[in-house]
């Protein structure tokens, strides 16, 4: 009984830690001023995701969000960050004031709205809970799901990839040009002119 | 199950989602809302996450994994976007670009 308790005690800790720093780094990415910091920060809460996964028996979950959203998006990130350059702009800057008391408005009545349908829906079936088996999780469990019962998602998946690929490389490339140069024009206009003269 | 339990993990799911969609209402610069956007889908795919463990479904984990898919595609996209706009020389501002001609 000691164990198990000291046991609990640890996995509580561990989910304290965990949930601060999701939240603090939660609210550094949207706080800092300039966006490199903002994808650091959002390093720090990928992160502390994982190990909330990991305490969630979802292990493949936990090492596909490190790999996928730190290892590739946050890196191609900072690459952006690092092509358009370093443009400040003044924190919480929202234009007029009325219109950030309007966001911060409009943001926790979501989130009020959030818990009130949770908690309506969900308050009594959330508390108790049993135990999993030792599969639940594991990359090969994962993969039966992923391959034989969701086959259909799994495809759809790879197509929205695809596409959004084929979007990305049509909006970088450098082929389309959306003002015509200006200064040839005008000379070649005159040119008309004096040719009608 | 050890720890909190699963209505824990979907406050913190909450919290995460309400700091996102803060974010994206209140910054301008359009890689911090692309960044707050992520934070949005994260605290989506962890409420994904705690309810799979609490229903001993498979399910919502591979829902996490597909909303992972699709918020590399939207940064694809996303971040296609904001190079476009470097190099036309327009400033990285979405209240600027409110209008859909470039």
């Amino acid at each position: 009984m000691l164990a198990v308790s000291a046991g609990d005690a640890l996995v509580w800790a561990v989910w304290v830690i965990a949930g601060f720093a999701c939240l603090a780094a939660g609210v550094a990415v949207v706080s800092f001023s300039n966006p490199f910091y903002s994808a650091l920060a959002l390093i720090g809460n990928l992160a502390s995701l994982a190990v909330m996964y990991l305490l969630l028996n979802a292990e493949f979950v936990a090492a596909a969000q490190v790999l996928v959203y730190a290892g590739a998006v946050v890196v191609m990130f900072l690459f952006v960050i690092a092509y358009v350059g370093p443009r400040r702009e003044p924190p919480w800057s929202g234009g007029p004031s009325w219109q950030t008391l309007g966001a911060v408005g409009a943001a926790g009545a979501l989130l009020v709205e959030i818990v009130v349908a949770v908690g309506l829906q969900a308050s009594g079936s959330l508390a108790h809970d049993g135990r999993v088996g030792a599969a639940f999780g594991t990359p090969a469990w994962v993969g039966r799901v992923f391959l034989v019962d969701h086959l259909l998602a799994f495809e759809i998946t790879s197509i929205v990839l695809l596409v959004a690929a084929v979007g990305g490389v049509i909006l970088g490339s450098h082929t389309r040009r959306a003002t015509p140069p200006a200064p040839p024009a005008q000379p070649a206009r005159e040119h008309d002119v004096e040719l009608a003269r | 199950m050890l720890g909190p339990g699963v209505a824990w993990y979907v406050a913190v799911a909450a919290c995460l989602f309400g700091i996102g969609a803060l974010g994206v209402l209140i910054r301008r610069n359009p890689l911090i809302v692309l960044l707050s956007l992520e934070l949005m889908l994260n605290g989506g795919n962890l409420a994904l996450v705690a309810l799979s463990r609490h229903w001993h479904s498979g399910a919502g984990q591979i829902f996490a994994l597909a909303v992972m898919a699709v918020a590399a595609s939207e940064v694809c996209v996303g971040l296609g976007l904001v190079v476009a706009l470097n190099r036309r020389r327009l400033s990285l501002d979405v209240d600027s670009l409110s209008e859909l001609r470039g």
